[in-house]
């Protein structure tokens, strides 16, 4: 008798855990195919291909002047925001002859802590040469890596990542 | 010549079960640990109570074989038994062992011993029997301050691990890391230091500057690692006892991914300028720096081969991260790493044999092992993230560090230590009393 009792509810368990099944199955199915038209199209909202284009967690120098320009993973290229991005700072700087500043550059949680290090090195390098090629003088812009220790979105997924990955114009002075 | 023929007779005769002393094979994963008797060493009632007034433990005898006990265990090659099962008392045992009573609870060696106080010091002896022999193994007895006394418990289990291993232990030894607190975004790190079983935590900075990545000297009583202090990412040396500590060189900008030479004279690590890292060394006594790499791609993590000979470090020269290997003068650069994704923070092994690295695979973090040419890969295991590993003095155990995923809500992040055989199997979480990264493991203090 006891027994009985025990399969049926075996069985009441093993039909929903079907169901369960049935609809991750679908989810994942439904994420598969949204991930796929993200591919396709290269950009998602706030991201092109992973660099990050959406305006959260910026601020800015002055009136639009953005402070930071945002990176692919592993890369140091400066996109074409990037650099309109830039100009603007340059011709800031310009303006404003007294300021100095230093360029913070990070990177994502998904790589390694000293290579990170250099890499941030990189960007904020990379950041520095474009503003150096639009006229500011090396000795007004000083250099600093943070690799992954300062992130400014605690997340753990892409969009995160994406903003993450950056070099911050802040005045030192 | 027929005394030699006669010997040899005699040991094929004997079966080799009642005379081959055991052994514990540490090559492979061991799925069935040695079961092992830690009885109390013993301690007499005026002993007991002179240590009891220094120490505040109630029977210090007690309290160090159950260090042993947890040190056996951790190893994963041994199996405590439990003590209500013991029929013998620790005295009596110490002395002559009944091997029928220890052979009846399944324990095929047995730790036995005495702790006494003799002239304000601590002295121990204990002896490590085969019980399926009937043999004595090992006996040993020294004497120090009692303060040492979990120490004791390390040496006692160092040897243990030696006499039925056949390679040096790890216990006496400590762990040097970043404790860490505070939200990702702004976090707090501090460098700590600890007993190998995470006893005697003591954190060696305030937290004031960010630090990282900190390395013992092959003595390890310096360490080297990266500090913020006023915002200038610079290599630091600090002397663990006085705490004094200064910059390592005089470097225009960020130098960072430091560790010693194995002969301790000289530390190795990069210096980035202009967005290019570059690998040098630095001469602690004439302070002579030389630079080793010269390569317009990133150049860091170096890691000297125990001879000294040799650098194995990372640069992503091909565009991306992989592990290269070249002379200590920086010639003869060759890339060694040709598996699928990226290899980061690769460490060579104490033994040689070995390279240990971080490796990055469709969004997967691995700790792994390769030959010192590259050869034999083997993975030992896989995390949303985790990265390097730190080997102990006998080069059979890995220890790094692990973070969790931070969910939508910014919750659930946590970065632990953990460790794992280099079989693969055994794999712990070290505890610490903060969330902690980049772990460094010391040499065998007592030698």
């Amino acid at each position: 008798m006891k027994k009985s009792i025990i399969s049926n509810i075996d069985q009441g368990a093993i039909m929903k855990i079907n169901k369960i099944l049935k609809n991750t199955l679908l989810i994942i199915f439904a994420c598969f195919a949204l991930s796929a038209c993200a591919t396709s199209k290269k950009t998602t909202g706030q991201m092109q291909g992973d660099v990050y284009t959406g305006t959260d967690t910026v601020e800015y120098l002055a009136s639009g002047v953005p402070d930071r320009v945002f990176f692919a993973t592993n890369e140091s290229v400066l996109t074409t925001a990037s650099r309109e991005t830039l100009r603007k700072q340059a011709s800031y700087l310009r303006k404003n002859s007294k300021i100095t500043v230093v360029l913070e550059g990070h990177a994502d949680e998904r790589g390694t802590r000293e290579y990170n290090l250099a890499l941030g090195e990189r960007r904020a390098n990379a950041a520095k040469d474009y503003l150096m090629t639009y006229g500011i003088s090396s000795n007004r812009i000083s250099v600093l890596s943070y690799g992954k220790e300062r992130p400014v979105d605690s997340g753990s997924n892409p969009l995160a990542w994406s903003k993450n990955r950056r070099s911050v114009t802040v005045k030192a002075n | 010549m027929r005394i030699f023929m006669k010997i040899i007779i005699f040991l094929i005769l004997i079966p080799s079960k009642s005379f081959g002393l055991i052994e514990v094979d540490i090559t492979r994963g061991n799925l069935d640990p040695l079961p092992i008797a830690v009885s109390p060493l013993s301690i007499d009632e005026s002993s007991r109570q002179n240590f009891e007034k220094i120490l505040k433990k109630k029977n210090i005898g007690d309290e160090i074989s159950k260090i042993i006990e947890v040190n056996l265990k951790t190893s994963g090659l041994f199996n405590p038994l439990n003590k209500d099962a013991f029929l013998q008392a620790p005295d009596i045992a110490n002395l002559k062992p009944r091997f029928e009573d220890w052979n009846l609870i399944k324990a095929q060696a047995l730790i036995t011993g005495k702790v006494s106080y003799i002239g304000e010091k601590l002295r121990v002896e204990f002896r490590l029997w085969d019980v399926l022999a009937g043999k004595e193994m090992v006996a040993l007895a020294f004497t120090t301050v009692p303060t040492n006394w979990r120490r004791v418990g390390h040496i006692i289990t160092d040897k243990v691990y030696q006499r039925l291993t056949g390679e040096k232990g790890y216990f006496d030894t400590r762990i040097i890391y970043v404790a860490e607190e505070g939200p990702k975004t702004k976090r707090i790190k501090k460098l700590a230091i600890m007993d190998q079983d995470g006893a005697n935590n003591k954190f060696l900075t305030l937290g004031n500057e960010l630090v990282l990545t900190p390395r013992f000297n092959p003595t390890s009583q310096m360490v080297t690692y990266l500090s913020y202090f006023r915002n200038l990412p610079r290599v630091y040396l600090l002397d663990i006892e006085t705490g004094t500590q200064e910059v390592v060189g005089d470097f225009p900008g960020m130098t960072f991914a430091p560790r010693f030479s194995p002969d301790g004279k000289k530390i190795i690590m990069s210096f980035a300028k202009d967005g290019n890292s570059e690998i040098y060394t630095m001469d602690l006594e004439n302070r002579i720096v030389e630079k080793i790499t010269n390569h317009p791609s990133i150049d860091t993590s170096p890691s000297f081969s125990p001879d000294g000979k040799f650098i194995c470090f990372n640069s992503d020269r091909s565009g991306y991260q992989q592990i290269y290997v070249m002379k200590s003068d920086g010639s003869k650069v060759k890339r060694i790493s040709f598996g699928k994704g990226l290899y980061g923070t690769p460490v060579w092994s104490p033994r040689g044999d070995l390279i240990a690295f971080t490796k990055l695979h469709k969004g997967k973090f691995y700790i792994g092992v390769m030959r010192t040419d590259g050869s034999g890969e083997r993975l030992l295991t896989e995390n949303f993230y985790q990265e390097a590993p730190s080997w102990s003095p006998n080069g059979r155990v890995l220890i790094f560090y692990r973070e969790t995923k931070t969910d939508d809500k910014g919750e659930g992040f946590s970065a632990k230590l953990w460790s794992i055989d280099l079989t693969g199997y055994n794999e712990r979480m070290v505890k610490t009393p903060t969330d902690a990264s980049d772990p460094s493991w010391s040499s065998l203090l007592s030698n």
